[in-house]
Formats: C-alpha cells, structure tokens, sequence
C-alpha cells in the first residue's frame, strides 16, 4: 500500500505530460489506435481462460495494471505466467475473457507486430537477441519507426535515431561493445541489450520475463534502479522468482497460481498471506 | 564510433566489388566475343561454341543459385521448388520462341508442330500475345512472380517453416510437372519445347546470337549480385537476417515477417524466371523434367557446395557441380547421382560454409601464420625477452580465426 501512494503522488506530474489525467470526467475524442488511458488503466484482463488440451493454463484470470505503475508477478511453475504474457502479446488466444490496453484496444484481436506496435514491449525468458548482428544493429532493428517493407529497403539512420541509440547504449553499459556481434556478449550483457531493444521502441507497457536471470549481483542491483527509474513514464509488468529483486523493485505484487491471482498486495503483505506460504512451501 | 557504423549501413559493393563488376562485364562484352568470333578455331585462346554454351548455361543456373542464396542463406527459407519459377521462366519466353518458328516446322502451319499433333486447329487464348518479344519477356518474369507470391501468402501466413515448407514446395513444382506432361495443357507435353529457329528475326544457332545471349547472361548474373547485395546491406536485409535467427523477436519488436518473406521469395522467384527465359534459348529446349523434384533438390547442392548467406559463393557452387556433372555424365553416367549424393555429404560434414567458407578458412590459417612468424621473429630479435610472453601472444589470433571459420 505504501507504494501505490507513492504512485499515486508522482501520478499528476507525469499524467500532465502524457495527457491521460482528469480527462475522464470532462469527455474527450476517442482516436482509433490511439491508446486511452482516461481511466489510468493501462492493462485490464478481466476473466482469461486458456487451455492446453484440457489443462488449464490460466484459470479466470482478471489483473489490472494502472499508468506507470510497476507491478511484480510471483509465483510457483506453472502458474501461468508466461502464458499470460502469451496471451497479452497477442501470441496465444485466450479461449474466453478480455483483454484491454487503455480502455479502446482489444489485444485479442491484434497479431503481435500490431500489439508492439500500439506499445507494448516484451522481453523473453531466455534472453532473445539477434546473436549474428552486432550490438549496435539489435538496436537499430528495434527502433520505433515505420517497420514496413517498403520503408526498410531504404532505410537511413538520422540524427535523432543516432542519438537515441547512442543514449541506450549509455543506459545499458553497452557503448564500449556497439560493434560486437551480440552473441558474443556475456549472458547478463545480453539481457541488458534485449531490454535496451524494448526501451528504444518506447513502449508504454514493458513486460519483462525473469529479467536477471543469471546476472551478477551487481546487474541485478543497477537492472533494479533501471526499472524503478522507469517507472511513471511507462508501466512495468516484471515476472521474477528473485526475492531481493522483487523487494528491490518495492512496487505492489501479485501472486499468481494455477492461473489465476491467489493474493495482491505488497511484498511484505503477500509473504505474510498463509495460502501464499502454502503455496511456496507445500510442495 | 558513430560514423563507421553509419558509413557501413549505407554502402553495398565496395570500391573493389565495382571494380570486379566492371571487369567480369567488360570481359564478357569484349574479350569473349572476339576470342569466339575473331579468332581461327585452332588458336590456343579461341573459344569454342560449346563452351560458350556450356558456360552460358551455367550462368544462368548460378543466377538461380544466388536468388536461391537470398531465400535460404539469409531468410533462412529452404525452397525444394525453385525449379518451377525457372521452369516457368523458361517456358514463357519458350511461347516466343516457338513462334518464331512461324512456317519452318515440319507441318508448315501457322501454330506451332505439337498443336498440329493434337488436332488443334488454332492457338488456345494463353497464346495470344506469345509472338511479342517483350510480352513473353513479361511473362517470364511475371508468371513465377505471382505463382510464388500467391504460395507464399499462403504458406507464410500460415506460419510454415522448416521441412514443412520446404516439403510442399516439392508437392508444388511436382504437380506443375505432372501438369505440363499433359498433352492436353498446350505447352507440347513431355517433349516440351524445341526446335527453335530464331529470336527476334536472328538465327538461334548464329554465332553472333550466342555470343549476344552470354553475354546478357553474364548481365543478369552481375544484376542479380548487385540487387542481392544492395538488398543484404539495406535494413531489410538486417530484418531478413533477424528473421532467420529469431522470428519470434522480430515480431514482437514490430515486423511482420510475411511482408518480408513474401517479398524476397517472390523477387527470388522472378530471378529465377528471367535465368529460365535466358536459359532457353542457349540449351534449345525446354520440358517438364525442368520441374522434377531432383532438378530444385539439385539447385540446393548449388548454394550449400558454394556457401549459405555468401552471395557469391553459390556461383562457384553452381559452376562446380554443373562443371562435374558435364564430366560425369560423359565419363560415367551411371555414378553422377551417386557422386551428386557424396558431394553434398562431404560438403555438410567438412565444409558447413561451402567453398566460400574454405576460403575465407584458407585466409584466416595464412593471417595466423603470418601472426606467428612474425611473433618469432620479434621473439628472436628481443633475446633478452623471454619466451614465454611470446607463446600465448601467437595463441590469440589462433583462437580468434578459429571462431571466425
């Protein structure tokens, strides 16, 4: 509770700028494509159900992500956390259930170019990058611009995208490596570059699936300050089995199991809720 | 930092790649031509009609070769098929050549001998047109252009990758084959197209049209690099590559790989459509066992003996096995699909990046030597240096080639 009042503080500041404060109650012109987040909803899935040949994947899962927020998801194997990411990114269709990106755009009806398009960014479990091109072409290929054919074959970086990428390259600690191929990064280094790949498609939702896995200590404290820097200007959705990184990141969490939310709240809330504790340690 | 990248990003052929465009045409134009036609048939540098034939039909198979490269070696995609977009290439262009006949055939009609056989008394309406040079020459380029982009709509939407694709490509030009055996299709059935007399007027077998046809042939094959490398160096060509390597993380960066995919296999179609028109005419015939399903398996031994993703390696490809198989076949008919066979193993066991890799594995073991003799040499003249340093200093370059190779 004490971070959605922190939130909530920073909210007005940034909702200026991004302009989806206070419009709610005045009206306002709905642009098709254009994400709304009039109501400070960023990501709504209300009643989700995917099976597998009979096995239920995620079970009447409903989760609500506000504007800016930065929102942990714990739990056991199995509980459908990568599918629900599936399921927000357009890769897998849920059998039943919503899905919503600000109040107007169905994500059950878009292909996934189209889903990154309108500005959410995925990082995978296993770190994916493009191994045979070099740092700083990973960067460039992800850049937000106009991805069509057309556009690709003549494709020329200016000034701006230079500085941009030079920008990310400084945040990911990978300016002294833009021309190495990526595969031969470090395995931390590669996850830093498949997170600068998100940041310079500026997404406004970021879904990041076990970010620090094999990182040292020492990435996983500065990919830490990294996340909370970003929070507010987008929202963070982190699936994470790491405990001091989940704390670290102090936003609200939510535990999942079995496909559905078993208990919300902060960290110290959640780890305190016995049928969390059961969860964890019966098994 | 920045600018080297940028310079990289932009540039195709380097200063010296022009330069070997430039010779490869000048020779092809100039010197070619007058060792065949100026030159009496017993001089050492005369060239003879058979082996501009030969070589003009192995042009042509090596631009197909390269449009293979572009598809498999960097969009990762394994056509089993491509033989059909020549086959069909060939065929259009064979519609005017077979008109051009005109009376000369041995019924004298105005239609060409096979409809004669048939009974047929005048041209179906997918003729009409065929006695235009340029119409045919649309078409050669256009019909595998549209075949392979209404296949590839299909099977790319559908998400077929792999064997599975490679699979039905075979299923296609197979059924193509079995269509056009068929008297009744218009296209002469299993004896195909043949006989041609002229092309735009000239006698086929003139030495002069030869000479003109390999010529457009070495074109084509310079044309065909130039656009392949123009297309590799722009950011479509990075995306292609993406794709190869991680389709799921150029989609959700934003791409749609069908519009990509799509793209390259139907401009890789159309190459091979305009080889096959090329081809034609220098070979003198053209049948439905253009479309068997070994002749495409065969143009994939082209590219994986030349070397995926190298562009020019697959030329060497194309022109070694073409260049063995003419030996074979006179030699010793019965062992070239045997040899064929072998071949393509030892490529994929030895050879993982074709002759183009060996090559580049032959400069990087030289640039390792040299590293070494010249870490001896400053070893030597530093007496009072001990050994030692030297020893892991020489190890460097050694491990870095072997990463490279």
């Amino acid at each position: 509770m004490r971070v959605e009042s922190s939130i909530s503080r920073n909210a007005p500041a940034d909702g200026q700028k991004e302009g989806w404060d206070g419009a709610a109650n005045t009206g306002h012109v709905l642009t098709p494509g254009a994400l709304d987040l009039s109501h400070k909803v960023m990501l709504y899935l209300d009643d989700i159900t995917v099976s597998f040949d009979g096995f239920r994947a995620l079970n009447k899962l409903s989760l609500q992500i506000d504007a800016g927020e930065l929102r942990c998801i714990i739990g056991p194997n199995g509980a459908g956390k990568t599918t629900m990411m599936d399921v927000i990114t357009g890769k897998t269709r849920p059998d039943s259930g919503k899905a919503f990106f600000g109040q107007t755009i169905d994500l059950t009806r878009l292909t996934e170019p189209q889903i990154a398009h309108a500005g959410i960014g995925r990082k995978f479990q296993k770190p994916t990058i493009f191994e045979h091109h070099t740092v700083f072409e990973n960067l460039e290929l992800a850049l937000k611009t106009d991805k069509r054919v057309k556009k690709s074959l003549f494709a020329r970086l200016f000034g701006d995208d230079l500085d941009k990428i030079a920008d990310t390259l400084r945040l990911i600690r990978l300016d002294d490596q833009a021309d190495r191929p990526a595969g031969l990064l470090s395995h931390g280094q590669k996850q830093w570059l498949e997170i600068g790949m998100l940041l310079v498609q500026d997404p406004r939702l970021l879904l990041l699936d076990e970010p620090v896995a094999g990182m040292t200590d020492d990435e996983t404290e500065r990919t830490a300050e990294l996340f909370v820097s970003l929070k507010g200007k987008h929202s963070l959705v982190v699936v994470e089995h790491d405990m001091a990184f989940v704390e670290a990141l102090g936003g609200k969490v939510t535990v999942l199991c079995e496909g559905s939310v078993l208990a919300e709240g902060d960290l110290a809330t959640v780890q305190a809720d016995p049928r969390v504790i059961e969860v964890y340690l019966g098994r | 930092m920045r600018t080297p990248v940028s310079v990289k990003l932009v540039a195709g052929l380097g200063p010296r790649g022009w330069l070997a465009v430039s010779a490869v045409f000048v020779a092809a134009w100039v010197l070619v031509p007058l060792a065949h036609l100026m030159l009496p048939e017993g001089h050492p540098l005369h060239i003879s009609t058979y082996a501009i034939t030969l070589i003009g039909k192995i042009l042509c198979y090596a631009v197909v070769a390269v449009a293979m490269d572009l598809i498999w070696g960097f969009g990762g995609i394994l056509s089993l098929g491509h033989g059909l977009f020549f086959a069909l290439g060939g065929y259009s262009f064979g519609m005017y050549l077979m008109r051009q006949i005109g009376r000369d055939g041995s019924y004298g009609a105005d239609i060409p001998d096979f409809m004669v056989f048939l009974d047929w008394k005048e041209l179906p309406w997918y003729w009409s047109g065929t006695d235009s040079f340029l119409w045919c020459l649309l078409l050669a380029v256009a019909v595998p252009g549209v075949i392979a982009w209404i296949f590839g709509y299909f099977a790319f939407r559908s998400r077929i990758k792999g064997v599975y694709f490679s699979i039905i490509t075979q299923a296609m030009t197979y059924a193509a084959m079995l269509f056009f055996f068929r008297n009744e299709t218009g296209f002469g059935g299993n004896n195909g197209f043949t006989d041609f007399k002229r092309i735009l007027g000239y006698s086929i077998t003139a030495p002069e049209t030869r000479v003109v046809l390999f010529g457009l042939s070495v074109t084509l094959l310079l044309g065909t690099l130039i656009l392949g490398k123009a297309l590799i160096a722009s950011k479509f060509g990075r995306v292609l590559t993406a794709i190869r390597d991680a389709e799921n993380r150029v989609m959700f960066i934003g791409y749609n790989p069908l519009h990509y995919k799509l793209f390259i296999w139907t401009v890789s179609a159309m190459l091979c459509g305009l080889a096959g028109a090329l081809y034609v005419p220098q070979v003198g015939i053209i049948n439905p066992s253009e479309m068997s399903v070994a002749n495409s398996i065969e143009i994939a031994i082209w590219v994986a003996v030349g070397g995926r993703g190298t562009l020019v390696g697959p030329i060497f490809g194309a022109g070694i096995v073409n260049l063995s198989k003419t030996w074979f076949t006179t030699s010793f008919p019965e062992y070239w699909l045997f040899f064929l066979g072998l071949l393509f193993i030892l490529v994929t066991l030895y050879l993982p990046e074709g002759v183009a890799g060996l090559w580049a594995r032959i400069k990087a073991r030289r640039a390792e030597k040299a590293a070494l003799a010249a870490a001896r040499t400053e070893a030597a003249a530093v007496p009072a240096a001990p050994r030692t340093p030297a020893a892991p200093e020489s190890k460097l370059p050694n491990g870095t080639a072997a990463k490279g190779a």
